[in-house]
Protein backbone atom coordinates (compact mmCIF):
# COMPACT_ATOMS: atom_id res chain seq x y z
CA UNK A 1 0.00 0.00 0.00
CA UNK A 2 2.73 2.43 0.94
CA UNK A 3 4.80 3.77 -1.93
CA UNK A 4 8.40 2.74 -1.42
CA UNK A 5 10.52 5.86 -1.64
CA UNK A 6 13.78 5.34 -3.41
CA UNK A 7 16.82 6.52 -1.46
CA UNK A 8 18.33 9.52 -3.28
CA UNK A 9 21.64 8.89 -5.04
CA UNK A 10 23.05 12.40 -4.79
CA UNK A 11 22.43 15.41 -2.62
CA UNK A 12 22.78 19.09 -3.41
CA UNK A 13 23.94 20.53 -0.10
CA UNK A 14 23.69 24.15 -1.21
CA UNK A 15 20.08 23.70 -2.30
CA UNK A 16 19.33 21.75 0.85
CA UNK A 17 20.93 24.53 2.90
CA UNK A 18 18.56 27.11 1.41
CA UNK A 19 15.40 25.02 1.25
CA UNK A 20 15.58 23.69 4.80
CA UNK A 21 15.53 27.26 6.14
CA UNK A 22 18.89 26.80 7.85
CA UNK A 23 20.39 29.58 5.75
CA UNK A 24 17.70 31.92 6.99
CA UNK A 25 18.34 31.12 10.64
CA UNK A 26 22.08 31.58 10.22
CA UNK A 27 21.59 34.89 8.43
CA UNK A 28 19.31 36.00 11.24
CA UNK A 29 22.00 34.95 13.69
CA UNK A 30 24.58 37.06 11.88
CA UNK A 31 22.30 40.04 11.65
CA UNK A 32 20.80 40.05 15.14
CA UNK A 33 23.78 39.07 17.20
CA UNK A 34 26.64 41.50 17.54
CA UNK A 35 30.08 40.02 18.19
CA UNK A 36 30.19 36.41 19.46
CA UNK A 37 32.31 35.30 16.49
CA UNK A 38 33.40 31.96 18.03
CA UNK A 39 29.80 31.12 18.91
CA UNK A 40 28.60 31.83 15.39
CA UNK A 41 31.44 29.73 14.05
CA UNK A 42 30.48 26.80 16.26
CA UNK A 43 26.81 27.07 15.33
CA UNK A 44 27.66 27.16 11.64
CA UNK A 45 29.78 24.03 12.10
CA UNK A 46 27.00 22.31 14.03
CA UNK A 47 24.48 23.23 11.35
CA UNK A 48 26.78 21.86 8.63
CA UNK A 49 27.24 18.64 10.57
CA UNK A 50 23.52 18.20 11.05
CA UNK A 51 22.78 18.97 7.42
CA UNK A 52 25.30 16.41 6.21
CA UNK A 53 24.04 13.94 8.77
CA UNK A 54 20.50 14.37 7.54
CA UNK A 55 21.61 13.83 3.95
CA UNK A 56 23.43 10.67 5.05
CA UNK A 57 20.30 9.45 6.77
CA UNK A 58 18.24 10.08 3.64
CA UNK A 59 20.69 7.92 1.71
CA UNK A 60 20.58 5.22 4.32
CA UNK A 61 24.16 5.66 5.46
CA UNK A 62 23.40 6.45 9.08
CA UNK A 63 20.62 5.35 11.39
CA UNK A 64 21.42 6.82 14.77
CA UNK A 65 20.17 10.19 15.88
CA UNK A 66 23.26 12.21 16.73
CA UNK A 67 23.59 13.46 20.28
CA UNK A 68 22.50 17.08 20.23
CA UNK A 69 22.60 18.03 23.88
CA UNK A 70 24.73 21.11 24.39
CA UNK A 71 26.28 23.19 27.08
CA UNK A 72 26.64 26.95 26.80
CA UNK A 73 29.21 28.47 29.10
CA UNK A 74 29.92 32.14 29.55
CA UNK A 75 29.51 35.12 31.80
CA UNK A 76 26.08 36.61 32.46
CA UNK A 77 24.55 38.69 29.70
CA UNK A 78 26.55 37.17 26.87
CA UNK A 79 23.50 36.02 24.93
CA UNK A 80 23.17 32.38 25.97
CA UNK A 81 19.37 32.41 26.14
CA UNK A 82 19.06 34.30 22.85
CA UNK A 83 21.29 31.80 21.09
CA UNK A 84 19.38 28.90 22.67
CA UNK A 85 16.18 30.28 21.16
CA UNK A 86 17.81 30.44 17.74
CA UNK A 87 19.23 26.97 18.23
CA UNK A 88 15.71 25.67 18.85
CA UNK A 89 14.62 27.24 15.56
CA UNK A 90 17.61 25.77 13.77
CA UNK A 91 17.03 22.24 15.08
CA UNK A 92 13.37 22.52 14.18
CA UNK A 93 14.16 23.51 10.57
CA UNK A 94 16.55 20.60 10.31
CA UNK A 95 13.90 18.26 11.63
CA UNK A 96 15.76 17.20 14.76
CA UNK A 97 13.05 18.46 17.08
CA UNK A 98 9.39 18.29 16.13
CA UNK A 99 8.00 21.52 17.56
CA UNK A 100 10.99 23.79 18.10
CA UNK A 101 9.82 25.60 21.23
CA UNK A 102 12.15 26.57 24.05
CA UNK A 103 11.36 25.80 27.68
CA UNK A 104 13.59 27.76 30.05
CA UNK A 105 13.96 26.40 33.57
CA UNK A 106 16.20 26.84 36.58
CA UNK A 107 16.77 24.67 39.64
CA UNK A 108 13.51 25.82 41.21
CA UNK A 109 11.46 24.35 38.38
CA UNK A 110 13.10 20.95 38.58
CA UNK A 111 13.86 20.29 42.23
CA UNK A 112 11.14 19.80 44.79
CA UNK A 113 11.00 20.79 48.43
CA UNK A 114 10.32 17.49 50.11
CA UNK A 115 10.81 13.79 49.50
CA UNK A 116 8.81 12.59 46.52
CA UNK A 117 8.26 16.08 45.15
CA UNK A 118 11.20 16.22 42.79
CA UNK A 119 10.40 13.39 40.38
CA UNK A 120 6.89 14.60 39.42
CA UNK A 121 8.15 18.16 39.13
CA UNK A 122 11.02 17.24 36.84
CA UNK A 123 8.79 14.97 34.77
CA UNK A 124 6.24 17.75 34.40
CA UNK A 125 8.91 20.03 32.97
CA UNK A 126 10.23 17.31 30.69
CA UNK A 127 6.75 16.61 29.35
CA UNK A 128 6.35 20.28 28.50
CA UNK A 129 9.72 20.33 26.77
CA UNK A 130 9.03 17.25 24.63
CA UNK A 131 9.39 18.05 20.96
CA UNK A 132 11.45 21.12 21.74
CA UNK A 133 14.49 22.36 23.56
CA UNK A 134 14.90 22.34 27.34
CA UNK A 135 17.16 25.17 28.45
CA UNK A 136 18.50 24.73 31.98
CA UNK A 137 19.90 28.03 33.16
CA UNK A 138 22.62 27.91 35.81
CA UNK A 139 22.57 24.14 35.67
CA UNK A 140 25.34 23.74 38.27
CA UNK A 141 22.86 24.66 41.02
CA UNK A 142 21.30 21.24 40.48
CA UNK A 143 24.27 19.66 42.16
CA UNK A 144 25.16 20.71 45.67
CA UNK A 145 28.19 18.72 46.78
CA UNK A 146 28.03 20.00 50.37
CA UNK A 147 24.61 18.49 50.95
CA UNK A 148 24.38 14.75 50.42
CA UNK A 149 20.64 14.64 50.80
CA UNK A 150 19.97 17.43 48.35
CA UNK A 151 17.10 16.56 46.02
CA UNK A 152 19.02 17.95 43.05
CA UNK A 153 20.65 14.57 42.60
CA UNK A 154 17.27 13.02 41.93
CA UNK A 155 16.51 15.59 39.22
CA UNK A 156 19.93 14.91 37.68
CA UNK A 157 19.24 11.19 37.51
CA UNK A 158 15.89 11.69 35.77
CA UNK A 159 17.45 14.17 33.37
CA UNK A 160 20.26 11.81 32.47
CA UNK A 161 17.81 9.02 31.82
CA UNK A 162 15.64 11.15 29.55
CA UNK A 163 18.65 12.61 27.76
CA UNK A 164 19.68 9.06 26.91
CA UNK A 165 16.31 7.47 26.11
CA UNK A 166 14.43 10.34 24.49
CA UNK A 167 17.15 11.69 22.24
CA UNK A 168 14.65 11.90 19.39
CA UNK A 169 12.19 13.86 21.45
CA UNK A 170 14.07 16.65 23.11
CA UNK A 171 17.37 18.47 23.20
CA UNK A 172 18.77 19.67 26.50
CA UNK A 173 20.92 22.79 26.65
CA UNK A 174 22.68 23.56 29.94
CA UNK A 175 24.02 27.01 30.58
CA UNK A 176 26.10 28.70 33.22
CA UNK A 177 29.39 30.31 34.18
CA UNK A 178 32.38 28.52 32.69
CA UNK A 179 34.28 27.64 35.87
CA UNK A 180 31.26 26.42 37.81
CA UNK A 181 29.99 24.40 34.86
CA UNK A 182 33.39 22.72 34.62
CA UNK A 183 33.16 21.73 38.26
CA UNK A 184 29.58 20.54 37.72
CA UNK A 185 30.61 18.33 34.81
CA UNK A 186 33.61 17.02 36.73
CA UNK A 187 31.29 15.93 39.55
CA UNK A 188 28.72 14.46 37.14
CA UNK A 189 30.64 12.61 34.44
CA UNK A 190 27.35 11.30 33.06
CA UNK A 191 26.53 14.74 31.73
CA UNK A 192 29.89 15.33 30.13
CA UNK A 193 29.65 12.17 28.06
CA UNK A 194 26.08 12.86 27.02
CA UNK A 195 26.71 16.41 25.90
CA UNK A 196 28.34 16.57 22.51
CA UNK A 197 28.63 20.28 21.93
CA UNK A 198 30.32 22.60 24.38
CA UNK A 199 30.05 26.19 23.24
CA UNK A 200 31.90 29.02 25.00
CA UNK A 201 30.48 32.53 25.00
CA UNK A 202 33.21 35.19 25.21
CA UNK A 203 32.68 38.56 26.89
CA UNK A 204 31.76 41.44 24.62
CA UNK A 205 34.33 44.12 23.86
CA UNK A 206 33.53 47.75 24.67
CA UNK A 207 32.92 48.55 21.00
CA UNK A 208 30.49 45.65 20.69
CA UNK A 209 28.62 46.71 23.80
CA UNK A 210 28.24 50.21 22.39
CA UNK A 211 26.85 48.72 19.19
CA UNK A 212 24.49 46.58 21.27
CA UNK A 213 23.36 49.68 23.16
CA UNK A 214 22.58 51.44 19.91
CA UNK A 215 20.74 48.42 18.53
CA UNK A 216 18.65 48.18 21.72
CA UNK A 217 17.77 51.86 21.59
CA UNK A 218 17.02 51.59 17.90
CA UNK A 219 14.58 48.78 18.62
CA UNK A 220 12.65 51.10 20.93
CA UNK A 221 12.85 54.08 18.55
CA UNK A 222 15.34 55.92 20.68
CA UNK A 223 18.74 57.22 19.63
CA UNK A 224 22.00 58.56 21.06
CA UNK A 225 23.34 61.92 20.00
CA UNK A 226 27.15 62.23 19.53
CA UNK A 227 27.71 63.46 23.10
CA UNK A 228 25.47 60.71 24.40
CA UNK A 229 27.41 58.12 22.44
CA UNK A 230 30.67 59.34 23.91
CA UNK A 231 29.20 59.21 27.42
CA UNK A 232 27.88 55.71 26.78
CA UNK A 233 31.30 54.50 25.61
CA UNK A 234 32.90 55.88 28.79
CA UNK A 235 30.10 54.40 30.85
CA UNK A 236 30.73 50.93 29.43
CA UNK A 237 34.47 51.14 30.06
CA UNK A 238 33.90 52.25 33.65
CA UNK A 239 31.08 49.81 34.34
CA UNK A 240 33.24 46.88 33.30
CA UNK A 241 35.66 47.52 36.14
CA UNK A 242 32.90 47.54 38.75
CA UNK A 243 31.31 44.51 40.41
CA UNK A 244 28.22 42.68 39.08
CA UNK A 245 29.04 43.51 35.49
CA UNK A 246 26.71 41.50 33.26
CA UNK A 247 27.64 42.47 29.70
CA UNK A 248 24.60 43.20 27.55
CA UNK A 249 22.25 42.98 30.53
CA UNK A 250 24.12 45.78 32.31
CA UNK A 251 23.85 47.86 29.18
CA UNK A 252 20.13 47.25 28.97
CA UNK A 253 19.63 48.26 32.59
CA UNK A 254 21.73 51.37 32.07
CA UNK A 255 19.61 52.31 29.09
CA UNK A 256 16.41 51.78 31.03
CA UNK A 257 17.65 54.17 33.69
CA UNK A 258 18.84 56.64 31.06
CA UNK A 259 15.36 56.67 29.56
CA UNK A 260 13.97 57.37 32.99
CA UNK A 261 16.32 60.32 33.43
CA UNK A 262 15.61 61.56 29.94
CA UNK A 263 11.88 61.61 30.67
CA UNK A 264 12.56 63.42 33.89
CA UNK A 265 14.83 65.96 32.18
CA UNK A 266 12.25 66.67 29.48
CA UNK A 267 9.57 67.09 32.08
CA UNK A 268 11.55 69.56 34.14
CA UNK A 269 13.24 71.59 31.43
CA UNK A 270 10.80 71.66 28.55
CA UNK A 271 9.08 74.99 28.12
CA UNK A 272 7.39 74.65 24.75
CA UNK A 273 6.10 71.83 22.61
CA UNK A 274 8.55 68.94 21.98
CA UNK A 275 9.11 67.23 18.65
CA UNK A 276 9.65 63.50 18.08
CA UNK A 277 13.39 64.05 17.89
CA UNK A 278 13.58 65.56 21.36
CA UNK A 279 11.41 62.79 22.73
CA UNK A 280 13.63 60.04 21.37
CA UNK A 281 17.14 61.37 21.90
CA UNK A 282 19.22 60.19 24.83
CA UNK A 283 21.98 62.66 25.48
CA UNK A 284 25.04 63.22 27.60
CA UNK A 285 23.48 64.26 30.97
CA UNK A 286 21.03 61.34 30.89
CA UNK A 287 23.95 58.94 31.02
CA UNK A 288 26.46 60.95 33.02
CA UNK A 289 24.02 61.23 35.93
CA UNK A 290 24.60 57.54 36.55
CA UNK A 291 26.39 56.68 39.76
CA UNK A 292 28.82 54.57 37.79
CA UNK A 293 30.61 57.82 37.01
CA UNK A 294 30.90 58.76 40.68
CA UNK A 295 32.62 55.50 41.46
CA UNK A 296 29.90 53.30 42.88
CA UNK A 297 27.13 50.96 41.84
CA UNK A 298 23.56 51.97 42.46
CA UNK A 299 22.76 48.75 44.22
CA UNK A 300 25.83 48.84 46.45
CA UNK A 301 25.15 52.26 47.85
CA UNK A 302 24.00 52.42 51.45
CA UNK A 303 20.47 53.77 51.75
CA UNK A 304 21.59 56.84 53.67
CA UNK A 305 23.43 58.18 50.65
CA UNK A 306 20.45 58.17 48.36
CA UNK A 307 20.80 61.88 47.79
CA UNK A 308 22.47 61.93 44.43
CA UNK A 309 20.45 62.24 41.24
CA UNK B 1 -18.07 -8.09 25.10
CA UNK B 2 -16.34 -5.16 23.49
CA UNK B 3 -16.99 -1.94 25.40
CA UNK B 4 -18.06 0.87 23.07
CA UNK B 5 -17.63 4.20 24.81
CA UNK B 6 -16.24 7.42 23.41
CA UNK B 7 -14.78 8.02 19.96
CA UNK B 8 -13.41 5.28 17.70
CA UNK B 9 -14.73 2.49 19.90
CA UNK B 10 -16.34 0.64 16.96
CA UNK B 11 -12.98 0.64 15.16
CA UNK B 12 -10.14 -1.77 15.82
CA UNK B 13 -7.93 -0.68 18.72
CA UNK B 14 -5.80 2.34 17.88
CA UNK B 15 -2.09 1.76 17.51
CA UNK B 16 0.33 4.03 19.33
CA UNK B 17 1.01 6.00 16.13
CA UNK B 18 -2.71 6.55 15.69
CA UNK B 19 -3.09 7.63 19.31
CA UNK B 20 -0.17 10.02 18.85
CA UNK B 21 -1.83 11.50 15.79
CA UNK B 22 -5.11 12.00 17.65
CA UNK B 23 -3.29 13.62 20.57
CA UNK B 24 -1.49 15.93 18.15
CA UNK B 25 -4.89 16.93 16.79
CA UNK B 26 -6.12 17.70 20.32
CA UNK B 27 -3.01 19.69 21.21
CA UNK B 28 -3.37 21.56 17.93
CA UNK B 29 -6.76 22.72 19.19
CA UNK B 30 -5.29 23.77 22.54
CA UNK B 31 -7.14 21.07 24.43
CA UNK B 32 -5.70 19.69 27.64
CA UNK B 33 -5.27 15.92 27.78
CA UNK B 34 -6.10 13.85 30.83
CA UNK B 35 -5.39 10.16 31.31
CA UNK B 36 -8.00 8.14 33.21
CA UNK B 37 -8.38 4.45 34.01
CA UNK B 38 -10.96 2.16 35.53
CA UNK B 39 -11.59 -1.48 36.30
CA UNK B 40 -15.33 -0.97 36.19
CA UNK B 41 -16.50 -0.19 32.66
CA UNK B 42 -20.19 -0.02 33.56
CA UNK B 43 -21.81 2.73 31.46
CA UNK B 44 -23.11 4.39 34.59
CA UNK B 45 -19.56 4.70 35.95
CA UNK B 46 -18.88 8.11 34.42
CA UNK B 47 -16.02 9.22 36.62
CA UNK B 48 -12.91 7.16 36.12
CA UNK B 49 -9.76 7.29 38.22
CA UNK B 50 -7.43 10.10 37.16
CA UNK B 51 -3.85 9.19 36.29
CA UNK B 52 -2.13 12.36 37.42
CA UNK B 53 -3.43 15.80 36.62
CA UNK B 54 -4.74 16.80 33.21
CA UNK B 55 -1.83 18.07 31.15
CA UNK B 56 -2.17 21.68 30.22
CA UNK B 57 0.41 23.55 28.12
CA UNK B 58 2.00 20.56 26.45
CA UNK B 59 3.39 21.10 22.97
CA UNK B 60 4.07 17.59 21.81
CA UNK B 61 2.15 14.30 22.03
CA UNK B 62 5.20 12.55 23.43
CA UNK B 63 4.47 13.96 26.88
CA UNK B 64 1.04 12.32 26.86
CA UNK B 65 2.43 9.07 25.49
CA UNK B 66 4.94 8.93 28.34
CA UNK B 67 2.14 9.22 30.89
CA UNK B 68 0.07 6.68 29.00
CA UNK B 69 2.97 4.21 29.00
CA UNK B 70 3.38 4.65 32.73
CA UNK B 71 -0.33 4.16 33.29
CA UNK B 72 -0.23 1.01 31.14
CA UNK B 73 2.65 -0.41 33.16
CA UNK B 74 0.81 0.23 36.40
CA UNK B 75 -2.70 -0.69 35.21
CA UNK B 76 -2.23 -2.91 32.18
CA UNK B 77 -5.44 -4.79 32.92
CA UNK B 78 -7.61 -1.69 33.17
CA UNK B 79 -9.54 0.38 30.71
CA UNK B 80 -7.60 3.56 29.99
CA UNK B 81 -9.02 6.54 28.14
CA UNK B 82 -7.75 9.93 27.09
CA UNK B 83 -9.97 12.94 27.65
CA UNK B 84 -9.38 16.16 25.73
CA UNK B 85 -10.65 19.14 27.68
CA UNK B 86 -11.44 22.38 25.89
CA UNK B 87 -11.10 25.38 28.19
CA UNK B 88 -12.51 27.86 25.66
CA UNK B 89 -15.21 29.99 27.22
CA UNK B 90 -18.57 28.58 26.26
CA UNK B 91 -17.27 25.03 25.95
CA UNK B 92 -15.33 24.39 29.15
CA UNK B 93 -15.91 20.70 28.74
CA UNK B 94 -14.48 17.48 27.38
CA UNK B 95 -14.52 17.67 23.58
CA UNK B 96 -13.10 14.30 22.81
CA UNK B 97 -12.66 11.06 24.70
CA UNK B 98 -11.40 7.72 23.51
CA UNK B 99 -10.32 4.39 24.95
CA UNK B 100 -6.65 3.55 24.46
CA UNK B 101 -6.25 0.40 26.52
CA UNK B 102 -8.50 -2.58 27.25
CA UNK B 103 -8.05 -5.68 29.38
CA UNK B 104 -7.37 -8.94 27.53
CA UNK B 105 -10.71 -10.37 28.57
CA UNK B 106 -13.53 -7.88 28.60
CA UNK B 107 -16.55 -8.43 30.82
CA UNK B 108 -19.98 -9.31 29.55
CA UNK B 109 -23.01 -7.41 30.71
CA UNK B 110 -25.74 -9.28 32.37
CA UNK B 111 -29.29 -8.06 32.65
CA UNK B 112 -31.10 -8.91 35.86
CA UNK B 113 -34.87 -8.81 36.03
CA UNK B 114 -36.54 -8.65 39.41
CA UNK B 115 -40.16 -8.70 40.37
CA UNK B 116 -41.41 -5.61 42.04
CA UNK B 117 -44.64 -4.71 43.75
CA UNK B 118 -47.89 -5.46 41.93
CA UNK B 119 -46.42 -7.56 39.15
CA UNK B 120 -44.19 -4.73 37.81
CA UNK B 121 -40.60 -5.57 36.94
CA UNK B 122 -37.25 -3.85 37.34
CA UNK B 123 -34.13 -4.31 35.28
CA UNK B 124 -30.51 -3.78 36.22
CA UNK B 125 -27.18 -4.27 34.43
CA UNK B 126 -24.00 -5.61 35.88
CA UNK B 127 -20.63 -6.45 34.41
CA UNK B 128 -19.57 -10.08 34.77
CA UNK B 129 -16.18 -11.56 34.08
Amino acid sequence: MDAVTEAPKTVDLAAEYESSGVAEVLRELDRDLIGLAPVKQRIRQTAALLLVDRARRDMGLAQETPTLHMSFTGNPGTGKTTVALMMAGLLHRLGYVRKGHLVTVTRDDLVGQYIGHTAPKTKEVLKKAMGGVLFIDEAYYLYKPDNERDYGQEAIEILLQVMENNRDDLVVIMAGYADRMDRFFAANPGFRSRIAHHIEFPDYTDAELLKIAEAMLDGQNYGLDPAGRKAMAEYIALRRTQPHFANARSVRNALDRARLRQANRLFETATGPLDARALSTITDPDIRASRVFSGGLDVDRPASREDQP
Amino acid sequence: MRITQGCFSFLPDLTDEQITAQVEYCLGNDWAIGVEYTYDPHPRNTYWEMWGNPMFDLRDAKGVMMELDECRTAHGGAYIRLNAFDSTRGFETVRMSFIVNRPKVEPTFHIQRTDFESRSQKYAWDARY
